[in-house]
């Protein structure tokens, strides 16, 4: 299998003839494409349920006050 | 048969079915972008015209040729919008879009690195170059009249729209290389003889790359249209349960 790598060096593999800039900055291109890809929809995956944690906790508070105003209408209501 | 369409309309079912294939479908993934990628880089012969510059090829075509499948998936699936009306078919039609730009710009970027050692130009107003910038430029479009309609039902059908006419794109694209005779070589025809311009051991390692971006695409897609869903489906008490549960 090795006997067919076309480069006799590491050397002459970066190097790739006179194309070194051409074949590399594609092959990095590519990398940079796939990892931004497979990457970012993790990123928004977890600020979305960041978010929604929040949102919840607040939800939460706000349904607290409410009760707590409700209770204390009530309670001043009878009072009087 | 229409049972199970309908099922794979379901959000729900699709959110956890594509959570049993993913991991499966980046093992494929990694196992043969690790093939293709050392085939080409070590293995592929130079050629005699263009020297290393063959393995440009590598990720060119398929990246290219991938990028042309995304305006069909976004038709048929604005054809199942506006037929069935089946909440998923937008979902995936609207995650389809920017990732379909994605792979066209890199396609017009690897092309222009390619072209100028061998052409001399890095872009060229040949009829291939050009029809691959109408579809970047549809796609910008897809993207932007859905962000502007601010009704999600009238943009949906809207970009639906949008999508079967821009197909249309698709074969004029695909049959540019023959139908005007620029600078854009026409496909090569694969050859069974070792030694002969196209023969397997160019175009078995190009195959194998085709494949690995095709599942690529195929990730990237579920996993965006995951996000689509729960970001549609927030209110639900499954995906209640899932923000609920999750490790962030």
């Amino acid at each position: 299998m090795f006997e067919h790598i076309q480069f006799n060096s590491v050397a002459e593999f970066l190097q790739m003839g006179k194309y070194t800039f051409h074949v590399w900055s594609v092959y990095g291109l590519f990398t940079v494409f796939i990892l931004v890809n497979l990457f970012l929809p993790r990123v928004q995956r977890r600020q979305f349920i960041r978010e929604q944690r929040n949102k919840a906790l607040r939800d939460a508070q706000l349904a607290k006050n409410t009760a707590v105003e409700q209770e204390r209408d009530g309670a001043s209501g009878e009072a009087s | 048969m229409w049972q199970w369409f309908f099922r794979l309309g379901s959000p729900k079912w699709f959110y956890e079915m594509s959570g049993k294939w993913l991991p499966w479908l980046l093992v494929l993934m990694t196992v043969l972008m690790s093939v293709g990628v050392f085939w080409a880089l070590l293995f592929v012969p130079q050629d005699y015209q263009q020297g290393d510059t063959i393995r440009i090829m590598y990720v060119h075509v398929p990246v290219a040729s991938i990028s042309l499948a995304c305006f069909p998936l976004m038709a048929v699936a604005g054809v199942i919008t506006l037929v069935w009306k089946m909440k998923l078919a937008d979902m995936v039609a609207k995650c389809a879009a920017p990732i379909g730009a994605w792979f066209t710009a890199v396609a017009l970027a690897t092309g222009a690195i390619w072209g100028q050692p061998i052409w001399g130009t890095w872009w060229a107003w040949d009829a291939r170059l050009t029809s691959m910038l109408i579809q970047f430029f549809l796609l910008i479009g897809v993207i932007a009249l859905r962000s502007a309609i601010e009704s999600p039902d009238a943009a949906a059908k809207a970009c639906a729209l949008l999508a079967i006419v821009g197909a249309i794109n698709v074969p004029i694209i695909k049959y540019s290389v023959e139908w005007w005779n620029t600078l854009h070589q026409p496909a090569s025809e694969f050859s069974m003889d070792e030694g002969s311009a196209f023969g397997p051991e160019i175009w078995v390692p190009l195959l194998i790359m085709i494949f690995a971006v095709y599942c690529f695409f195929v990730i990237s897609l579920i996993l965006s249209t995951r996000n689509e869903i729960l970001q549609r489906e927030r209110r639900a008490q499954w995906v209640m349960d899932i923000v609920a549960k999750e490790q962030v």
